[in-house]
């Protein structure tokens, strides 16, 4: 099996999720755009240990999906507390401050 | 289970220095105290919490002088992954301090608010032991983590007023930015591990040479790993989160990001810089030349035309941000490394001082005046001319005039870039100078407020200013006039003897 594979399978998601997080204007669409980049960034690290047969990159993978998880939770939080106080999630209505 | 219990008798524990590790043990020990009496502490008696807190921070400092007391060159623990030296203490000392002022000026603002909340103390402790994790890592994973510790625990408290959209605002901005960022950065660290097949920065270091036949990768994990920092030091372009985050957060929170969670920032550039990339010099010094012109330019001139007095100091802070990033744009070249560095740690030490104390007293004139225009802060003079006479001397510091802290700053800025020499250093250097200017006018703005104008609607009452914020102004005030006086107390951090060893290591 070729590493090349997993890696352009990581590119491709990374990709989505960079779209996904300039042109979704959902605050949950958004923060699922980011998971996607989060989850290409754990397909290469496993890819190159397979490639280096070495561990760090699992224990890498390991701490993002810990954290990401962690960060979803605050993320999660914050939509809903827009949703309360303006009952919508559109990101391009949050634009108070300017200048 | 016989054979798992044969393996635990061949397991040597590593050794591990306690006294190198005490600021971080005891940042753990006392969060977890400060949650705990928060439970327990009943609503009149809140001021235990906030205490108890500041005794936290100086309890961690403690350790951090008596390690620089002893003055061991480097003390590596986990297979160099982590690492205590000078460059190190500096950092923490400064995390700590900066962090014992902002308790300071939250203390009355959380406490007289319809927003209080323990918790509060509680999540400024846990961003500040990521950022003293921050100074020593010196490994893909340590850095990650810290600035995952140090971040999210920020976006909560920037969208710490939850019925005030816009704080939510400010908190949802810095939440998504920062978040992207990171993942962009993570990215980029998955192709550094691919390449050193290790995710220690010094092993990172000696595989990214920009020779063989993966240059082109080479390249994409360095940019996407600038890029990643630069979000977070709020770095032109990625700068957009910064001003509405300022403005929008709890003032104190304010002058916690802009000095604390940036100088953080620069912390891991650095550590990226000098370790996981240092002979790509060709990558990433145009990247930083250009990074660190724009922010300067850009930040500058939309700081000229803001009214509000927060907003101001955020794009001051975004344009600050550019001439720390100014020497990095030599780092490379020759001899420049060691001054490059030394100019971006005694450029955090001093601008931390005064950004803080300029806060501190937009607070303070806050709490009398209800507004943050500022055209509040006409006749300042007349009614509270200690403030005034400290929000000029923080300004002036700011601005880079002579004798105050702010010069010095600059003023190692520019013998960086210069004494790099080449079309690259002096271009930025002749941007830096203009842009030194171009900031003093706006700087001026707030002063001819405060001494030339009446106050606007003739309220002369004086301010009565929180004993907790007199003394944050006062030391900031004494750090920023000190480190001007007295440049070499603080020129010592950041020997280039000691970094070398310690990064080399």
């Amino acid at each position: 099996m070729l590493v090349n594979q997993f890696l352009i399978l990581g590119a491709v998601l990374f990709c989505i999720g960079v779209y996904g997080v300039l042109a979704r204007k959902n605050a949950v669409m958004v923060l699922m755009s980011i998971e996607l980049i989060l989850n290409s960034v754990n397909i290469n690290l496993l890819a190159f240990d397979l490639m280096n047969g070495g561990l760090e990159g699992s224990v890498f993978a390991l701490y993002i999906i810990g954290i990401a998880a962690a960060e979803v939770g605050v993320g999660l939080a914050m939509v809903l507390l827009i949703y309360r106080n303006k009952k919508s999630i559109a990101l391009d209505e949050l634009s108070e401050m300017k200048g | 289970m016989l054979s798992l219990l044969a393996q635990v008798a061949d397991f040597k524990a590593p050794h591990v220095d306690y006294h190198a590790l005490a600021p971080e043990i005891v940042m753990a020990v006392g969060l977890c105290a400060v949650l705990l009496v928060d439970l327990f502490v009943p609503d009149h008696k809140r001021w235990i919490t906030g205490t108890l807190t500041g005794f936290v921070l100086i309890g961690a400092f403690i350790p951090v002088a008596t390690l620089a007391v002893v003055g061991d060159d480097m003390r590596a623990l986990f297979d160099g992954r982590y690492i205590v030296d000078e460059f190190a203490l500096a950092l923490k000392g400064l995390f700590l301090l900066s962090a014992y002022v902002v308790v300071l000026m939250s203390s009355n603002e959380m406490e007289e608010g319809h927003y209080y909340q323990g918790e509060y103390y509680v999540l400024l402790l846990s961003s500040v032991l990521g950022m003293v994790m921050m100074a020593s890592s010196r490994d893909l994973i340590s850095v990650f983590v810290a600035l995952e510790f140090l971040s999210i625990p920020a976006y909560m408290m920037a969208a710490w007023r939850k019925r005030d959209s816009k704080s939510n605002e400010a908190g949802v901005k810095y939440y998504l930015l920062g978040v992207f960022a990171s993942a962009v950065l993570l990215y980029g660290m998955s192709l550094m591990y691919g390449l050193a097949s290790s995710t220690r920065l010094t092993d990172v270091g000696q595989a990214l040479t920009l020779e063989g036949d993966k240059v082109g990768m080479q390249v994409l994990a360095i940019v996407f790993v600038i890029v990643g920092f630069a979000f977070k030091v709020s770095a032109v372009p990625f700068h957009t989160w910064a001003p509405d985050t300022y403005q929008g957060a709890p003032t104190p929170v304010t002058a916690f990001l802009s000095v604390a969670s940036k100088a953080a920032g620069f912390t891991g550039l650095l550590a990226m810089v000098y370790l996981a990339f240092p002979m790509a010099h060709d990558v990433y010094q145009p990247f930083m030349w250009v990074l660190a012109a724009l922010t300067m330019t850009v930040g500058n001139l939309l700081a000229l035309k803001q009214t509000n007095i927060v907003r101001m100091l955020a794009y001051s802070s975004v344009s600050q941000g550019g001439f720390i990033l100014m020497p990095l744009a030599v780092a490379g070249t020759g001899e420049a490394a060691g001054p490059a560095l030394k100019a971006v740690v005694v450029y955090l030490l001093i601008y931390a001082a005064t950004n803080l104390g300029a806060f501190a007293v937009v607070i303070a004139v806050a709490r009398k005046t209800r507004s943050g225009e500022i055209s509040s802060f006409g006749g300042l003079f007349n009614y509270a001319p200690g403030l005034a006479v400290m929000m000029t001397i923080f300004l002036a510091s700011l601005a880079g005039i002579p004798p105050l802290g702010g010069w010095y700053a600059k003023f190692g800025a520019f013998r960086a870039v210069v004494e790099a020499g080449g079309g690259w250093g002096y271009t930025i250097a002749i941007v830096g100078a203009i842009n030194a200017v171009i900031a003093t006018a706006y700087y001026i703005t707030v002063m001819r407020e405060m001494w030339m104008k009446p106050a606007p609607d003739g309220d002369e009452t004086p301010v009565r200013v929180p004993s907790p914020i007199v003394v944050a102004i006062a030391l900031c005030g004494i750090g920023t006039m000190v480190m001007g006086v007295l440049p070499g107390a603080v020129a010592r951090f950041g020997d280039l003897a000691d970094l070398t060893f310690a990064f080399g290591g």
